[in-house]
């Protein structure tokens, strides 16, 4: 079996479009919603759960023959909780602005249900290779809905991008106004909701009935 | 291999635990006097901010050129504690004694930053009060009258984006605090008042509008704290 | 106990779990289809909140803080694993507990039990709780004794509760909309989620 069959494509990038954590699984809703008031946490928060998603499938993935089945869940939150603190800890010492604005929602992504969901719906039974190509996937995937989400929150509600202002200042002069809305929690809701629709309203077969 | 065993599930979740346990705390003392070191310099470039020293690159290096002392007052306004200013070393650095001090000294140990910029001796003072959804803090700094401001630097931990979270906004909100006085008749009278209700330019500032619980926040931030240091602020400085 | 009060109204309505904060998402879309299951899945939440927090809170004050166990020493790098671990070991416990006492509520819940220990609005107290604990005194927020995690456990709980209880009463009366096709079910649920979120909004600055 080749690393690169087929299959193993499959596996990676359908989370990204088909198969998205967030808009098709619904899985890690809170975090996504939480952090996207601004670019820059929104990307460090994806990348920080792509890594943890990647290793901790790997590493679920390898000892998935020897865990007993009874204390499965606690192992496995066990596994997760160490590679957050050990991200938390690396975030507070190289990246301390960013930590400082993602307090509690990096100790959140323990709980996020990305994890669980892949560590027992995939990690558990396949191989350690296709388990990282799926956490990677399943990562990205969800990455990309955050970045899209700050993207329009950031520039909509105060006119920057990455903390630079992007709308220049005539747009202002000629009564141009930010929309504080967008920087309030309801409205990463509605623009979430508005992405799962354009999404369904090209992809026919994820309509519910 | 059974592995429902107890005996087996014991041994192997002791063995995760204690590998687990292991890493955690090998990656946290490697990294700590790391962070140590990014907290205290998240602190001094809070401190220079309040003088109008802002975007420095190394703020070790700006706050040892800024700050002459660092002082703690007694109710009186005489100077109770002076130390050199914070020492950075390899393992967390040798702190003065306004440094040290938390959140929760303020009024009863005043902790005071003594500065000198272009020659001219300035007073930093550390504030911290409440917001309309969590804490907000800051830093004030006073010329060698310790009447006039010189420069504020506000943050705060949630306040809503775009309202209240605009009192870090420097333009907008800080830079006209520049000038004002803090002290008339024995009280404090530098306060933040509803947007255009500015009735003695003197000693207020127009509030944010939108945000009447934030802009109240950071008044009665200053009332509260600068009040601790009245004695102090009373004497004409002899320099 | 103004003060407890305070921090109990706030918790519910101010500082919700899910319009505030989003915690608790995943089962809040999942089971929120109708009001039944829902307020059970409420009053479930609610009492682990109960249970967790205030041990929670013991720990964080007399082992992971600095200077707790050994002077000198700060393991609040533990706090993340041992969280979870009672969460955890809690969830587990009530589960065997409910399925001994009231096997009908056990059925009804079914899945959703287990995964109240993956449920962010409750590891998410438990963190909050942790950063509120040096709060000044003087802030409705600060968590200062043993009481104050009681009452904030409470509101947390009845305020996700509440919250997923409104969500699946109109969700029910929805059933019988027109909706647009490609926004049916979940689409339409996050818009409506929005729009209470912003009703909520009003509650902010509310103070006793």
């Amino acid at each position: 079996m080749s690393l690169f069959s087929k299959k193993n494509k499959e596996v990676f990038t359908a989370p990204l479009g088909k198969n998205n954590p967030v808009t098709v699984q619904v899985l890690g809703i809170c975090s996504a919603l939480a952090v996207t008031a601004q670019l820059k946490p929104a990307i460090v928060m994806g990348l920080s759960v792509t890594i943890i998603v990647a290793l901790s499938n790997l590493v679920i993935s390898l000892l998935r023959n020897t865990i007993p089945n009874r204390v499965r869940i606690i192992i496995q939150l066990v596994v997760v909780a160490a590679l957050v603190t050990i991200v938390s800890e690396v975030l507070k010492a190289f990246a301390y602005d960013v930590s400082v604005q993602l307090s509690v929602y990096i100790g959140l992504i323990i709980t996020n249900c990305i994890l669980m969901g892949r560590l027992e719906a995939f990690a558990m039974s396949n191989g350690p290779w296709e388990s990282l190509l799926d956490g990677l996937g399943n990562g990205l995937g969800y990455a990309k809905i955050l970045v899209i989400v700050a993207f329009l929150r950031e520039l909509f509600g105060s006119g920057c991008l990455f903390g630079y202002r992007v709308i220049p200042q005539w747009c202002y002069d000629h009564g141009y106004l930010d929309n504080g809305l967008m920087l309030m929690p309801p409205m990463a809701l509605i623009i979430v909701g508005c992405i799962i629709w354009w999404q369904r309203a090209h992809n026919k077969d994820l309509q519910e009935q | 291999m059974n592995t429902n065993k107890n005996s087996y599930t014991f041994i192997y979740a002791s063995i995760v635990v204690i590998i687990v346990a292991f890493l955690l705390a090998f990656v946290s003392s490697a990294l700590h006097s790391r962070q140590q070191k990014n907290i205290d310099l998240d602190k001094m470039k809070q401190v220079l901010a309040s003088l109008n020293v802002r975007n420095v690159k190394d703020a070790e290096a700006a706050y040892k050129q800024y700050i002459v002392s660092e002082q703690l007052l007694s109710a009186d306004g005489s100077v109770a504690t002076s130390t050199q200013p914070y020492q950075m070393g390899e393992k967390g650095g040798d702190k003065g004694c306004a440094f040290l001090c938390t959140t929760a000294d303020i009024l009863d140990k005043r902790p005071v930053f003594v500065a000198s910029v272009d020659g001219q001796t300035k007073y930093v003072f550390p504030l911290y009060g409440n917001g309309l959804w969590g804490p907000i803090w800051g830093y004030v700094s006073l010329n060698a009258d310790r009447q006039t401001v010189y420069g504020v630097y506000f943050s705060h931990a949630s306040e809503t984006p775009g309202l209240g979270a605009e009192i870090t906004n420097y333009e907008k909100f800080q830079v006209p605090f520049g000038g004002k006085h803090v002290m008339k008749d024995g009280s404090v009278a530098l306060s933040v008042v509803k947007n255009g209700n500015v009735k003695d330019a003197e000693f207020e500032i127009n509030g944010l509008s939108g945000a009447t619980f934030t802009s109240k926040g950071v008044s009665d931030m200053l009332q509260k704290d600068l009040s601790a240091y009245a004695a102090f602020l009373g004497v004409e400085s002899n320099q | 106990m103004e003060h407890f009060f305070s921090l109990f109204v706030r918790s519910i309505f101010v500082d919700n779990m899910i319009f505030a904060f989003f915690l608790g998402m995943c089962s809040y879309l999942a089971v929120s289809k109708n009001v039944k299951t829902a307020l059970g899945l409420g009053v479930a939440v609610t009492f682990v909140e109960i249970i967790t927090l205030p041990v929670n809170y013991l720990l964080q004050t007399k082992v992971l803080g600095p200077d707790c166990l050994v002077p000198g020493v700060d393991l609040s790098f533990l706090s993340f694993i041992l969280f979870i671990a009672v969460i955890a070991g809690i969830v587990q416990l009530v589960e065997m507990i409910v399925e001994k006492f009231s096997p009908a509520l056990y059925n009804s819940l079914g899945i959703f039990l287990p995964l109240i220990a993956v449920n962010c609005a409750i590891m998410g107290a438990s963190l909050f709780m942790q950063q509120r604990i040096g709060l000044d005194p003087s802030n409705t927020q600060a968590i200062t004794n043993f009481g104050d995690a009681i009452a904030y456990a409470l509101g947390s709980g009845i305020g996700w509760g509440l919250a997923i209880v409104c969500l699946a009463a109109i969700r029910e009366k929805m059933a019988y909309s027109d909706v647009p096709k490609p926004l049916k079910g979940l689409g339409i649920t996050f818009i409506t989620v929005g729009l209470m979120a912003m009703a909520f909004m009003c509650f902010s600055g509310l103070t006793i």
